[in-house]
């Protein structure tokens, strides 16, 4: 073994594919925690939630750069997935008549479906609460001192109960994703072995929960009246 | 006992296939699966008709010649155990079983339930050895080895090729036994001065030969008769982001 014959390059190997997947997948997760503790500001109030996102809008090019960068990230581990899932297909033409699953989760074999709908359920959410596309109507929402309501846009958003139960599953299916996710990423990056890999899919599971618990918060509050629209809505 | 078989024949590479019917009489459940097959085409010959093809060896547990995936299991239902250490008390009176091969495009299908595994051999020739000088033999503790490396290099050695945790795998990977002999020669030191060059080029080979990717199932380590520890496929990821980000 003198010189490298290898020729397949880190970005299409099987491994480097898979260390793309975790790459990607973890800064996902660490905007996902980001997110949520944006959000949960919700539980404080109109004047909180509205400042917090102002702030983020006044940020010009550098919230420009971040959806860039966010987008990269979801495009790479995607576009990724898809080519992984579809070499995994053809890496056994023909199945078995009798097939029996042992100890992988159903999370792990199911990681293309919930993908898939996750990325659906954030087009439709960017759509919905970003670009204002599906609900028009919400653009019109501005608070005392002429900032756009966030605070109510979301509760007459989750007052809907089709959107909420739509923004409820999504999160089901984003945690039952995470609880795989999470400690795969260890994994693949070589930093469990078979003392911490049970303690990883514990852990995993723990913040799968975590997660679902934080976002599913917001439109159940909303749904129990918990938080209500200021001074009664539009 | 008496068994209703289904069993996976086919004729050559590039016949079809199909799953055929087998009625197995008066089988001792002392018998192990393999012996059961044996007094089917015992059989099946006095009929006339062509004997069941399947790849077998030592009949010992050890030389990982014998593959048959058996109710969806590979190896069967018994945990840590090869197909001809599989005894028949674990199945019952009257019991339905399905015989099939390995699947994997890496894996085709030669004969019934006779795949070529020659794919493993080209990944060990693509750097699952060590190149050495070959001189006298040197003493037995000439170079000192720590008690835990030598314990996870032999771990890994247990690995007898028998292509398990691919068929078991969903995605037909490999990576379980492409992990265990990279794994077992970096735990060494005479493995050392190859590891980055090896686990690359294994790597390479690996997905030259086809096989699916890995995505941390784990079903391999369960099917493994070795008990061949997925903590492996973890130093394997390691050893090749090493070699990539070094290189």
């Amino acid at each position: 073994m003198t010189t490298s014959q290898s020729s397949v390059s880190f970005t299409t190997a099987s491994v480097g594919k898979k260390v793309l997947m975790a790459i990607t997948g973890i800064l996902l997760i660490g905007f996902l925690i980001v997110h949520l503790i944006g959000n949960l500001q919700l539980f404080v109030g109109q004047e909180q939630l509205n400042k917090y996102a102002e702030t983020l809008q006044s940020l010009g090019a550098l919230k420009w750069g971040f959806r860039l960068f966010m987008l990269i990230l979801a495009v790479v581990h995607v576009w990724k997935g898809v080519v992984l899932w579809l070499e995994n297909q053809r890496a056994r033409p023909v199945g078995y008549r009798r097939e029996d699953t042992i100890q992988a989760s159903l999370s792990s074999r199911t990681m293309i479906y919930t993908g898939l709908l996750i990325l659906a359920f954030v087009v439709y959410h960017l759509l919905h609460f970003t670009v204002i596309a599906t609900n028009p109507e919400y653009a019109q929402l501005k608070d005392s001192m002429g900032r756009m309501d966030v605070y109510s846009m979301v509760i007459t958003g989750f007052s809907n109960y089709f959107i909420a139960a739509v923004y409820l599953i999504a999160m089901f299916l984003l945690a039952y994703h995470l609880s795989h996710a999470a400690e795969s990423f260890f994994q693949t990056m070589g930093w469990a072995n078979e003392k911490y890999l049970p303690k990883l899919k514990f852990l995993s599971n723990v913040f799968a929960i975590i997660i679902f618990l934080g976002y599913a918060s917001m439109p159940i509050a909303v749904l129990l009246n918990y938080v209500t629209l200021p001074g009664g809505g539009f | 006992m008496n068994l209703t078989l289904y069993v996976w024949r086919q004729k050559n590479a590039d016949d079809k296939g199909r799953m055929e019917k087998y009625e197995a009489r008066d089988i001792n459940h002392h018998m192990s699966f393999l012996e059961m097959l044996d007094v089917v085409n015992e059989g099946l010959i006095q009929q006339g008709t062509e004997p069941i093809a399947f790849d077998h060896d030592c009949r010992e547990g050890i030389c990982g010649t014998c593959s048959l995936m058996i109710n969806g299991r590979a190896h069967g239902p018994e945990m840590a155990t090869t197909v001809c250490q599989l005894h028949m008390r674990h199945f019952k009176d009257g019991d339905t079983i399905y015989i099939e091969p390995w699947r994997a495009r890496a894996f085709p299908v030669l004969k019934d339930l006779v795949v070529d595994r020659s794919a493993f051999d080209r990944i060990m020739q693509a750097g699952g050895f060590v190149s050495i000088n070959a001189g006298g033999a040197p003493d037995a503790n000439a170079l000192p080895i720590a008690k835990k490396d030598a314990d996870t290099a032999m771990d890994a050695a247990a690995c007898i090729g028998c292509g398990a945790c691919v068929a078991s795998c969903k995605n037909a990977s490999a990576m379980l036994f492409v992990a265990a002999k990279v794994s077992q020669f970096a735990s060494l030191p005479q493995g050392h001065a190859e590891r980055k060059q090896r686990v690359e080029k294994m790597v390479a080979q690996m997905d030259r030969e086809g096989f699916g990717n890995c995505t941390n199932y784990y079903e391999c380590e369960a099917a493994c008769p070795k008990e061949i520890s997925v903590k492996f496929i973890a130093m394997m990821n390691r050893e090749y982001l090493m070699a990539t980000v070094t290189r």
